[in-house]
């Protein structure tokens, strides 16, 4: 049974992912990578990691994916349905992502311990809520806050980048604006 | 509940990498491309939570905390860089950004 959703999640994960890839219009890339997503967290409720797979819904499928659906719909950008891809193009990206692919594949499956993987009786410790709490306000709590600042920069620069700013003198031409 | 061992996981994990940088190396629209860094991101975290899950630790599922977290500061800064740019130059595919080329 899990062997079937896990078959049929990494399935959905991966098709959706392709079609993020191979689609002409930034809508439907960006409903397929919604797709993807559900998908993958359907991968870490199998791996029990319950509270990673409801923020990852939470995060991106509800903030990340509606940004850019808002974005492409205020660019107004056409489908480049004019330009097929080059074929050098195609053959260039595929070997990049093939070897990458068999890179990162034999590095990690050279480096695993095989075994451990087999054991069942781990326990899922990615399952409780009071280890995320415990490890985030005790090991990590440097991180924590480094990264509420992070976010804190991100905002004020966001800010920044999305004003008009112009100069008192240059109001009254019709300059473009300096973003 | 557990078959699928940790092997799969990173197989699954490694195709949805390579797939989001083949993304990124084959589209030309902005926004394509950045979805396509996302599903690099997404592909990282699943391995670090199967690592995590198979090695019975916390510390991978800590780190997608802090990915998630950052992903999404990232999404917001680009997506106002991308909106930026195409007040200047009205297109948003990479072909047509090359005017630090001459």
């Amino acid at each position: 049974m899990t062997d079937l959703l896990f078959l049929v999640l990494s399935a959905v994960t991966l098709v959706s992912a392709v079609l993020v890839v191979v689609n002409r219009n930034a809508v439907n890339a960006a409903m397929f990578f919604l797709l993807s997503l559900v998908g993958t967290a359907g991968l870490f409720v199998l791996l029990d990691a319950y509270l990673l797979a409801f923020v990852l819904i939470l995060v991106y499928a509800g903030a990340v994916v509606s940004l850019f659906l808002f974005i492409i719909m205020l660019l107004d950008t056409r489908p480049e349905a004019q330009k097929p891809f080059k074929k050098m193009t195609v053959a260039a990206s595929l070997l990049g992502g093939l070897l990458l692919f068999t890179g990162v594949l034999s590095l990690v499956l050279r480096f695993t311990p095989a075994p451990v993987g087999a054991d069942p009786a781990l326990a899922p410790v990615g399952a409780s809520l009071k280890a995320y709490a415990e490890q985030l306000f005790t090991t990590y709590l440097l991180p924590v806050q480094v990264v509420g600042f992070l976010l804190l920069v991100a905002m004020l620069g966001v800010i920044v980048l999305s004003k008009r700013f112009q100069e008192p003198e240059s109001r009254s031409q019709n300059s473009g604006g300096t973003a | 509940m557990l078959h699928a061992g940790l092997e799969q996981y990173v197989l699954v994990s490694a195709l949805l990498f390579a797939l989001g940088f083949f993304g990124v190396l084959l589209r030309k629209n902005t926004l394509v491309i950045y979805m396509c860094l996302e599903l690099m991101l997404v592909a990282s975290t699943l391995a670090l939570v199967a690592f995590s899950r198979f090695n019975g630790t916390m510390d991978g599922n800590v780190f997608v905390f802090f990915i998630l977290t950052i992903a999404a500061a990232e999404v917001a800064v680009g997506l106002a860089i991308i909106v930026a740019l195409f007040r200047q130059r009205h297109t948003v595919q990479v072909e047509e950004l090359n005017h630090l080329k001459n």
